[in-house]
């Protein structure tokens, strides 16, 4: 499955540990939820970058007391219709998360660019389609009505420009 | 009327490209049909038993008269010279081709319209009082409101693959016509013991299967605070609403299965994690818009117009007419005309490309431009002066729009059924029909007065037969149509679901059975009092009676 990052393809530089992998001395990592909550003490002092895979079934919440030491989220679309992580991630980006969050399971190309506009800024994407047909398919629109969006440069909120003079609502950092 | 700006035009023509690009993959087979469903049903786009079926939005169901010639053009051009207006008050026509659709939504854009949104589990064209801006009872036009939630929940990316599909009607009279208890989410302005105005927000009301009534959230929310509340709401629902089985996705069932107080928790809880949020832009954009809708330039006129009476009693039908077919206009001289699209053996809802055009036209010279459509499936002339009634009727009526029987039991609410939809287990229009032929004396009609008929062709109750007042249900058994007739339904402000009468009788059998129902009403009615009225002082035991008891 080829990691789509910032409008290319890029090599993973994570490992996903299954649960009873051991440790490895400084690699960046992720584990499951559940061995993050068992094995928390362990993990805090890893001295690589780690992440969380997070079922979308859980709540954002549990994530709070870990959400300072961790580099990447990476959320669950168990099928593409299934659209439970939208909300998580923008939780997590209105909890004020900033490192990575990352899209895998059941991504398509015209689900992209909500998936970037609620915080998501990598993506498991299956080799069905070329780059091309992705990025064309994310950045169909350039105009969005909802506040407080991630979204790259070029990219609008209609209406923070009809009522300039009001700062959007948080200022979002922009994402790939 | 609102009217697009630079940003609404390129959002629209952005989204229309995109369709366009979509559809070709899909033709060019890049997309399967699993992949290019949801894309085409966020575009209205429906796969039907005969052909593709286009479901156009009109928000808050009104009309400009060019918008309403546009939509005659297209039923000429590209569909078979008709369309249907459904209960949610947008116009679907049903022999479309895949390869034109593209073209359709260019044309719908021409006219600042779209289908963005009209199927698909996402947020659905947000409902209204047919009246609004004119009715008599009203305490503030509840469109500039619609219109704010419109955008709000336009390609909203966090709410576009909910667990099932999200519908929201809002009212701002006392006198509910929008239906907003059966509905996802129902917005009802009011006034507070201070005389502030402020919406009680009402969730989980529905039809379906599990037809349920909305619980009250919040009381007296602030009206600058809707965005945000509602966000809230969604998010609630987007992460726990249930999706392992499409029937119990509805978001009455998440409020029903963890009650309605843990549901009201959740979603304050959910509001108040993100205190930071301002909400001085949604003020202003709603100012912004609330001037689009600043009431049209009304002449100080008087309330007795001669001409208008003496027509009146010169002809009894216009007469007939006047009475059922008009209702009190919050100005001096004018007032509301409601067209019924219920002509006695038509199809509920169905206008011809003709049919359009002449309403357009009376609109555009009659109406200040503008047209509503009801969720009752007719059209109302919002602002018609009485010195102007007559010419309007005359012109109606050579055009078979003139049925007087607004209101009345021929004015039936039917789903397309067996007929177009491919959900249907039987048929609706026939029965429709039969019923209405059953009924076609209109001074018969008028004795028997206010009466709502609705009829479903499945259990997923497109036609809410649940709130009809006479509400009837087609089903199958083993591959056999029959029919279960519920008594006692309400949409209004005391909204109610039908109690179901007894076993269902064939589709022969019904407008029988609705005769003895209406029969036995008028029997056992007191003075001035109406249907739903009699129902509930004496309750289904007299209608069981005379339906069973001789057979």
């Amino acid at each position: 499955m080829p990691l789509l990052k910032q409008n290319a393809f890029v090599a993973d530089q994570w490992s996903h540990l299954a649960d009873e992998d051991a440790l490895p001395d400084s690699a960046a990592i992720t584990v499951s939820l559940a061995r993050l909550q068992k094995e928390w003490d362990t993990l805090a002092k890893h001295p690589g970058q780690f992440g969380v895979r997070l079922p979308n079934t859980v709540r954002e919440a549990e994530l709070a007391p870990f959400l300072p030491r961790l580099a990447l989220v990476i959320v669950t679309f168990p099928a593409f219709n299934d659209g439970r992580s939208y909300s998580i991630a923008r939780q997590l980006r209105l909890e004020g998360y900033q490192g990575e969050i990352r899209a895998a399971g059941n991504v398509l190309p015209d689900q992209l660019q909500f998936m970037r506009q609620v915080g998501i800024d990598s993506f498991d994407v299956s080799d069905r389609f070329p780059l091309d047909s992705w990025l064309k398919a994310s950045r169909q629109m350039s105009l969005a009505y909802q506040r407080g969006l991630y979204r790259p440069v070029g990219e609008r909120e209609v209406w923070s420009e009809r009522h300039r003079g009001f700062d959007a609502w948080e200022e979002q950092p922009h994402a790939g | 009327m609102y009217r697009y700006d630079e940003f609404d035009r390129q959002f629209v023509l952005e989204r229309t490209a995109q369709f366009r690009d979509q559809a070709e993959r899909r033709l060019s087979g890049e997309l399967t049909e699993e992949e290019f469903r949801p894309l085409r049903l966020m575009n209205g786009l429906y796969l039907q038993l005969h052909a593709y079926m286009l479901r156009v939005a009109i928000p808050y169901g009104t009309l400009s008269s060019k918008q309403m010639h546009q939509l005659a053009y297209i039923a000429d051009k590209w569909d078979r010279g008709y369309g249907h207006f459904t209960t949610r008050q947008n116009i679907q026509y049903n022999w479309i081709k895949l390869e034109d659709t593209a073209d359709i939504l260019q044309a719908l854009a021409d006219v600042e319209m779209h289908a963005i949104q009209t199927s698909g589990n996402c947020i659905r064209n947000v409902t209204t009082d047919h009246w609004a801006g004119a009715a008599a009872d009203e305490i503030a036009d509840p469109r500039p409101v619609g219109e704010l939630l419109r955008q709000w929940s336009s390609l909203h990316p966090e709410f576009s693959f909910l667990p099932r599909k999200f519908k929201i009607a809002i009212t701002g009279a006392p006198n509910d016509r929008a239906a907003v208890k059966v509905h996802d989410i129902g917005l009802r302005l009011h006034r507070n013991a201070k005389g502030q105005a402020g919406w009680e927000v009402m969730v989980g009301g529905g039809q379906g299967r599990t037809p349920m009534i909305a619980v009250t959230v919040r009381e007296h929310l602030p009206e600058n605070e809707l965005v945000p509340y509602l966000e809230a709401i969604m998010r609630v629902y987007n992460l726990y609403g249930r999706r392992d089985n499409k029937y119990k996705a509805r978001i009455k069932i998440l409020v029903h299965e963890i009650g309605a107080e843990k549901f009201r928790s959740e979603v304050e809880a959910e509001y108040a994690r993100h205190p930071h949020q301002t909400t001085e832009v949604e003020e202003r954009e709603l100012a912004r818009i609330a001037k689009y809708f600043a009431p049209p330039r009304f002449e100080k006129l008087s309330r007795f117009v001669p001409q208008f009476e003496e027509a009146k009693l010169k002809d009894k039908d216009f007469g007939r007419w006047v009475k059922n077919n008009t209702a009190a206009h919050h100005v001096d001289g004018y007032t509301i005309v409601n067209i019924s699209l219920k002509a006695t053996g038509e199809i509920p809802g169905d206008a011809t490309g003709e049919q359009m055009r002449v309403m357009a036209d009376l609109a555009e010279h009659y109406s200040f431009d503008e047209l509503r459509v009801s969720h009752a499936q007719n059209i109302v002339l919002p602002h018609v002066k009485l010195s102007d009634v007559h010419a309007v009727w005359l012109k109606l009526k050579a055009h078979n729009l003139a049925e007087a029987n607004y209101g009345l039991v021929g004015d039936i609410i039917a789903c397309p059924g067996m007929d177009y939809c491919s959900l249907a287990t039987a048929r609706s229009i026939p029965i429709s029909q039969a019923i209405s032929r059953k009924f076609a004396d209109a001074r018969k009609q008028e004795e028997i007065g206010a009466i709502k008929i609705n009829i479903s062709g499945c259990i997923n109750a497109c036609g809410h037969h649940h709130v009809g007042h006479i509400g009837i249900l087609g089903l199958d058994k083993k591959g056999e149509e029959f029919f279960q007739i519920t008594l006692g339904g309400s949409s209004s402000e005391n909204a109610s679901i039908g109690t179901i009468l007894g076993p269902g009788f064939a589709g022969h059998e019904v407008p029988d059975a609705i005769e003895k129902i209406v029969d036995t009403y008028i029997k056992l009615r007191s003075p001035g009092e109406e249907f739903l009225s009699t129902y509930r002082r004496i309750g289904p035991q007299p209608f069981k009676e005379a339906l069973y008891a001789a057979a």
